[in-house]
């Protein structure tokens, strides 16, 4: 048998023709996913420049007048753009927060259950919320949170107490959006942590409970400092993401046009499709995009950079 | 520890010894463990319940007693009327179907075939290529580009191919598919290739069967995506379409009384007596219910992909 063609010290130095002739196939098969990205994804880039125009219809993107920083200082004056980095970021710290920790909650408690139906059934029901659309999701919390009709005034109501104004208060929606949030994402999540528990060797544990550890000094002394790795990896990657919204959540939650709650539940991207399908300013909405894409680029670099430190074989590049 | 062999521990339990003695803290922790999973798990079951309960009672009960999982008056009323003109539901089911099988067959195909070719050692591009697909998911031209791109350049508005393009594949998706491939040895791509077997051949005959289950995974996240797609719909497909993707037509029901009121303009109720609020529920069950009741069986497949998705590609 010929084996010489896998043996990389045989092969000597090939020129730069022949390593395209021997890749010519696997070229092509990634022709379709590169011919995608670069219409879908590098095609719309140049269009950034719509940032530094006054955008008009007529001109298109590069016949209208250029402006320079005009609009960014825009942005700034009026407080726009802080109050959107502001609830953009302060959102995803929670999700990220208080969304770990539900998850290894639920998956440490998970573990601590014997009946195999009970475990079985509770998993599918929690891992429901996470595959329905973005409208259901904003139609089930309309169920609970209507005036007029929702449980939760029902609930007040039977109480004896007043109904809640949900739609118009503000102050509220911080705790709303962060609960549907969580309702929506800890079961699926915590599959992440409990397929970590399920490698936790179990000879260690027999280990530490001959030697007498509760149920609790387990879970705090073995069980959590071995998921301390897998969340520190989960924490780093999701802060990269930091500056990204989840528009499907807080548009569907809070409703295409109310603005009485725009200052606790604006986000970039509800700015950015507001400037588009509202109010037709494509230049003030392209000029939040980039502010977006570059600040999150450099979130990605430091992210990255922190995990090569912390641990060299998880880092993205 | 091999993920693989880590999931198929997953809904089995771990073998554990005998317990060397029940102590008081064993058994707080489980019954807390009990108590808390059946609330958080109630809790996620409860509103759909709700949108279940409120679809099957009366208008006027709801509009006296609120919305409930048990009916105070039972009534099909609005169901009625959600199937009085079937076309619009049927046709949003056609559309959405459609788009569904279309673009999880071509995306599920070129995931497929990206990530074995990246996968592969002996690629000289593969890192070059990798790194532009992975650059689009660290800096983007964001909406308004992209909208005039689909606009105004491609002209796909009001066509459906402006919600099946976009959807075909994600970076995350080809990261996925390679860590999949990853466990397949390359020495079989060696021994087709030595037995004479081109590249595109060896992934259709030998990569292909073999990866079914990473294909089932990746198939049913493109599906997912595509079933409850509404974004790209809401953007690009005006509102006066015949038949629109059926997330979008429930968009359209829940946040429009207009809405409900034209789509049930051809039944012979009086526009005062369209059961506004229950016909949201009924459109959200006839809408998501059976795909809901299909789901638990294709759930370990996502939970394989998480998984999968969470070690680094």
């Amino acid at each position: 048998m010929d084996t010489a063609k896998s043996i990389p010290a045989v092969r000597v130095k090939r020129s730069r023709r022949k390593q395209f002739h021997n890749s010519r196939v696997l070229l092509l098969m990634c022709c379709p996913a590169v011919i995608f990205f670069c219409i879908f994804a590098y095609l719309p880039m140049p269009g950034l420049y719509l940032a530094f125009v006054k955008y008009n219809y007529t001109n298109g993107i590069f016949g209208s007048p250029f402006v320079g920083w005009d609009n960014f200082k825009f942005l700034i004056m009026t407080g726009d753009l802080w109050r959107l980095t502001f609830n953009t970021i302060a959102y995803n710290l929670a999700f990220i927060l208080l969304g770990n920790i539900a998850q290894i909650t639920v998956a440490i408690l998970l573990n601590e259950i014997r009946k195999k139906w009970f475990k079985k059934v509770s998993q599918t029901l929690m891992f429901l919320p996470y595959f329905i659309s973005a409208v259901l999701v904003g139609l089930l919390a309309y169920n609970i949170l209507s005036y007029d009709y929702g449980l939760l005034n029902g609930v007040l109501g039977a109480l004896g107490m007043d109904p809640v104004k949900a739609y118009s208060e503000p102050h509220l929606w911080p705790f709303i959006i962060i609960i549907t949030y969580l309702w929506q994402t800890t079961g699926y999540g915590s599959i992440i942590y409990f397929a970590a528990i399920m490698g936790l060797d179990t000879e260690i544990v027999e280990a530490a409970e001959i030697d007498g550890a509760n149920a609790f000094q387990r879970i705090v002394h073995i069980v959590i400092p071995w998921l301390k790795p897998t969340f520190i990896i989960l924490l780093l990657f999701s802060l990269g993401g930091i500056l990204k919204g989840n528009f499907g959540l807080f548009f569907n939650l809070v409703g295409a046009n109310n603005t009485a709650l725009y200052a606790s539940t604006d986000i970039i991207e509800t700015y950015v499709f507001r400037s588009l399908m509202t109010n037709f300013n494509f230049s003030m909405g392209s000029a939040v995009s980039l502010y977006q894409s570059i600040f999150g680029f450099v979130v990605v670099l430091t992210a990255n950079w922190i995990v090569k430190k912390v641990s060299p074989e998880n880092s993205l590049f | 520890m091999d993920i693989n062999s880590k999931m198929d521990l997953i809904g089995s339990n771990p073998p554990r010894p005998a317990r060397i003695r029940q102590d008081k803290s064993e058994i707080i922790v489980r019954w807390a463990g009990y108590i808390f999973i059946s609330l958080f798990a109630i809790s996620c079951l409860l509103p759909f319940l709700l949108i279940l309960g409120t679809s099957f009672t009366s208008e006027s009960a709801v509009k006296q007693h609120g919305f409930n999982i048990w009916p105070h008056e039972f009534s099909t009323f609005a169901y009625q009327i959600v199937f009085e003109n079937p076309k619009l539901i049927i046709g949003s089911y056609l559309v959405t179907m459609g788009i569904t099988v279309v673009g999880t067959i071509v995306g599920l195909f070129i995931v497929a075939m990206t990530g074995y070719a990246l996968q592969r050692p002996d690629f000289s591009y593969r890192n070059r290529i990798s790194f532009f697909i992975y650059f689009t998911t660290l800096f983007s031209g964001g909406l308004v580009p992209f909208y005039l791109l689909i606009t105004q350049y491609l002209e796909l508005k009001d066509n459906y191919l402006a919600v099946l393009l976009p959807g075909l594949l994600t970076p995350f998706l080809i990261i996925m598919m390679k860590s999949f491939v990853r466990s397949i040895p390359h020495a079989i791509t060696e021994s087709a290739k030595i037995d004479g077997a081109g590249d595109f051949t060896i992934f259709l005959r030998l990569i292909l069967p073999m990866s079914t289950p990473a294909l089932a995974t990746i198939g049913l996240f493109i599906a997912l995506g595509y079933w409850n797609e509404w974004y790209h719909a809401m953007l690009f497909l005006s509102p006066d379409m015949d038949y629109r993707p059926l997330q979008l037509f429930l968009y359209n029901v829940v946040t429009s009384a207009d809405f409900i009121r034209n789509s049930a303009a051809s039944s012979n109720v009086a526009m005062s007596d369209v059961p506004l609020e229950t016909m949201k529920m009924a459109t959200a069950v006839v809408a998501t219910g059976p795909v809901i009741l299909f789901y638990p069986f294709v759930q370990r497949y996502f939970i394989k992909g998480i998984t999968v998705g969470a070690v680094k590609g």
